[in-house]
């Protein structure tokens, strides 16, 4: 048999159908649904009066536009779009009989941080959803990419995906990391290396010492932003420590199932001999804690350098980050420890897990938030919140100063009322910094949770590594 | 879907790299639960101020480009979401086909299923297309589906690349879930080996 990588195998064993030139009936294990990218795809399927092919495999929550204050079962809370697309999710859920976490339920949270939580994603398996940080769930072996409305409701009708394959790369983080430096740092700093665009056409899995030393919070970090890169997707294969995370989840195999089910997954790794498109090798002793400058996740810098000069770059890009300058109200030199902020947001499916949390709370701890900046911290799930609670770390935030949260997208992307006012500035968890992302003119800066702690505490982006 | 095969039109230079999805529809507009209407908010905050006016020197408001069917962007077109809004968006205000040297994976693929043709041509191409798209309303490009090819109002020709079973599709104007019933039982044979295979799957 030819070499094949992690990517090659979960693709075989997922084909149902092939045609002459390429084009796949790929079968997907798993359908994660949301509120604001369903409604149309539902729409269409009741139109052309068909029904969802495997609800068993269909699991909705509703997360980008709910509140997540306290008060939030206060249906007021909600603008009224926001009440009808939850509505149309409550509604859709329950006609088509799939899966369903509502607003209610302590396991609601981000499709992302759900899915693993509740043991729906598994090694091995085909994962989509209607959403581009799919690609979170990569960090369990599982092919996971996000998809638009009307592949929705193809996957819905059909429980395939129309595809051809992508080419395989390979993103090798050699030796250890240095202390301060985490998942979200590593995830950054390829970006950085390769563009936005290095990645597309490719699905990428993540190998190496420092990859294998992360923790299943922090691969899930670094997966989850192999879109930012490009990629369709980024993988890491399963070990012990991926079996260890999903022993014993709700909707994880049992007995004798569990066993037949890891020997499978034993056999998910890159073979030796594997052909690879594309490879790319960073030292993780070189990795340093990182922000973002522009409003592109590729604007990567550790925090010890300075602003860019736009003139320092090529072709379009010069433009681009002339207009990320005057966008982020920053001058080229400036160093980027200078840059006050106001607001601190750690959260969302990038850094909204209990480890984020508690690497977090590890800065804060006996200390304060700048006067005049606000803090927020919004669990990835009701049930990350519960943990921290249990754990004491929640008391730490909000001793601290910080807004303790509920479940939800919250101002990662700002669907909701937690938005940045214009010309507010954002370090920030999530992994976006688009232009407008949190908010109508609002300025992001991308970091790690430990980071964004160091920055609330000071009042401007901090090197976190002189607070440890 | 509409069938898309040749197109005349109106091209409107976009050259900024990495256009994403946010420009194209900011997330405000992604609360509803319609795919119409979305084409007077697109790139709405580059297109107007905070009172509604609209902005004179974004493209899309020149006179010569409100018309615009085709743009022509700068690299990494439509980069960060899976929001289908974004084509919807595009489409709904007319236009038919974007033209750059990359896309993001996942808004290529949704342009597809919205009638509308994503172009991918090497750098030197764009900018002959940028110049020529600079020209304004009275220069209009063609667009050959079936011949795959670009020609400017100077007549100057490129070919692009798409794959056979997208541009058959697109030609007819397709409906993929039609499509894939047809291999129903493939799809059937696929989750009864799986059932055995897999079980926990
Ligand atoms: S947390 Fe942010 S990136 Fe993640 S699913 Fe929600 S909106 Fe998307």
């Amino acid at each position: 048999m030819s070499p094949k990588t992690l990517y090659d195998k979960i693709w075989d064993a997922h084909v149902a159908h092939q045609s002459d030139d390429g084009t796949c009936l790929l079968y997907i294990d798993r359908h994660l649904v949301h509120e604001v990218t369903s409604p149309q795809a539902f729409e269409g399927l009741r139109m052309a009066g068909r029904k969802v092919r495997a609800p068993e495999k269909t699991i909705a929550v509703p997360d980008h536009n709910v509140p997540t204050t306290l008060d939030r079962a206060n249906a007021s809370t909600m603008t009224e779009e926001s009440r009808i697309q939850v509505d149309a999710l409550d509604k859709n859920a329950k006609d088509f009989g799939i899966n369903y976490y509502p607003v209610s339920d302590v396991r609601q949270g981000i499709v992302h941080i759900v899915g693993p939580e509740q043991g729906w994603t598994l090694p091995g398996m085909t994962v989509v959803c209607g959403d581009s940080h799919t690609a979170t769930h990569g960090a369990f072996g599982a092919l996971a990419h996000g998809i638009g409305t009307s592949e929705v409701e193809h996957v819905l009708a059909t429980q395939t995906l129309i595809q051809k394959k992508s080419k395989n790369m390979k993103v090798e983080i050699t030796g250890k990391l240095r202390p301060g430096v985490t998942a979200k740092d590593i995830t950054l700093s390829v970006i950085g290396a390769t563009g936005t665009a290095g990645g597309t056409g490719y699905v990428i899995e993540y190998c190496g010492e420092a990859i294998r030393d992360l923790s299943m919070e922090g691969r899930m970090t670094v997966c989850n932003m192999a879109i930012e890169g490009g990629a369709r997707a980024g993988l890491i294969a399963p070990d012990e420590k991926t079996y260890a995370y999903c022993m014993g989840r709700p909707h994880a195999p049992k007995g004798a199932a569990w066993e037949a089910a890891v020997s499978w997954w034993k056999t998910l790794y890159s073979d030796d001999d594997a052909h690879w498109d594309k490879v790319i090798t960073l030292k993780g002793e070189d990795i340093a804690p990182v922000v973002t400058w522009g409003t592109s996740p590729e604007d990567v810098l550790p925090i010890t350098a300075t602003v860019p000069a736009p003139s320092s770059f090529k072709g379009g890009k010069v433009e681009a980050a002339q207009r990320s300058l005057d966008y982020m109200g920053l001058t080229a030199g400036q160093k980027l420890t200078d840059i006050q902020i106001d607001t601190v947001f750690i959260g969302s499916c990038t850094n909204g897990r209990i480890e984020d949390l508690r690497a977090a709370a590890a800065i804060l701890k006996g200390k304060k938030v700048k006067d005049g900046l606000r803090a927020m911290v919004v669990p990835g799930s009701g049930l990350v919140r519960a943990q921290a609670e249990e754990e004491g770390i929640a008391q730490i935030f909000i001793d601290a100063g910080f807004e303790w949260r509920l479940a939800g997208c919250s101002m990662c992307l700002a669907m909701n009322p937690d938005q940045l006012a214009e010309g507010e500035r954002c370090a920030s968890t999530s992994n976006r910094n688009f232009e407008g992302r949190q908010g109508y003119k609002g300025r992001t800066h991308l970091v790690s949770p430990a980071m964004a702690a160091a920055a609330a505490i000071t009042g401007h982006l901090t090197d976190v590594r002189e607070m440890m | 879907m509409e069938k898309f095969t040749h197109l005349s039109g109106i091209a409107a230079p976009m050259p900024l790299v990495n256009i994403d999805t946010d420009m194209i529809i900011p997330k405000v507009f992604l609360k509803t639960i319609k795919r119409s209407g979305l084409g007077v908010n697109l790139f709405d905050e580059m297109r107007y101020d905070r009172q509604g006016n609209e902005i004179a020197d974004f493209v899309l408001n020149k006179p010569a480009y409100r018309q615009a069917q085709i743009i022509v962007a700068g690299d990494n077109f439509g980069c960060g979401s899976s929001r289908e809004h974004a084509p919807w968006a595009l489409a709904d205000f007319g236009i038919k086909a974007v033209i750059s040297t990359s896309f993001a994976d996942i808004f290529y693929n949704n342009c597809f299923k919205n009638g509308m043709l994503p172009i991918v041509l090497p750098q030197e191409a764009i900018d002959v297309l940028m110049k020529d798209a600079e020209k304004g309303a009275n220069a209009r490009m063609e667009v050959d589906l079936e011949a795959q090819t670009v020609t400017t109002s100077e007549g100057q020709s490129f070919s692009f690349e798409v794959d056979a079973f997208k541009k058959h599709c697109l030609l007819n104007g397709l409906d993929d879930i039609g499509l894939t019933m047809e291999n129903v039982s493939a799809i059937d044979d696929f989750e009864a080996r799986a059932k055995i295979e897999r079980p926990w799957a």
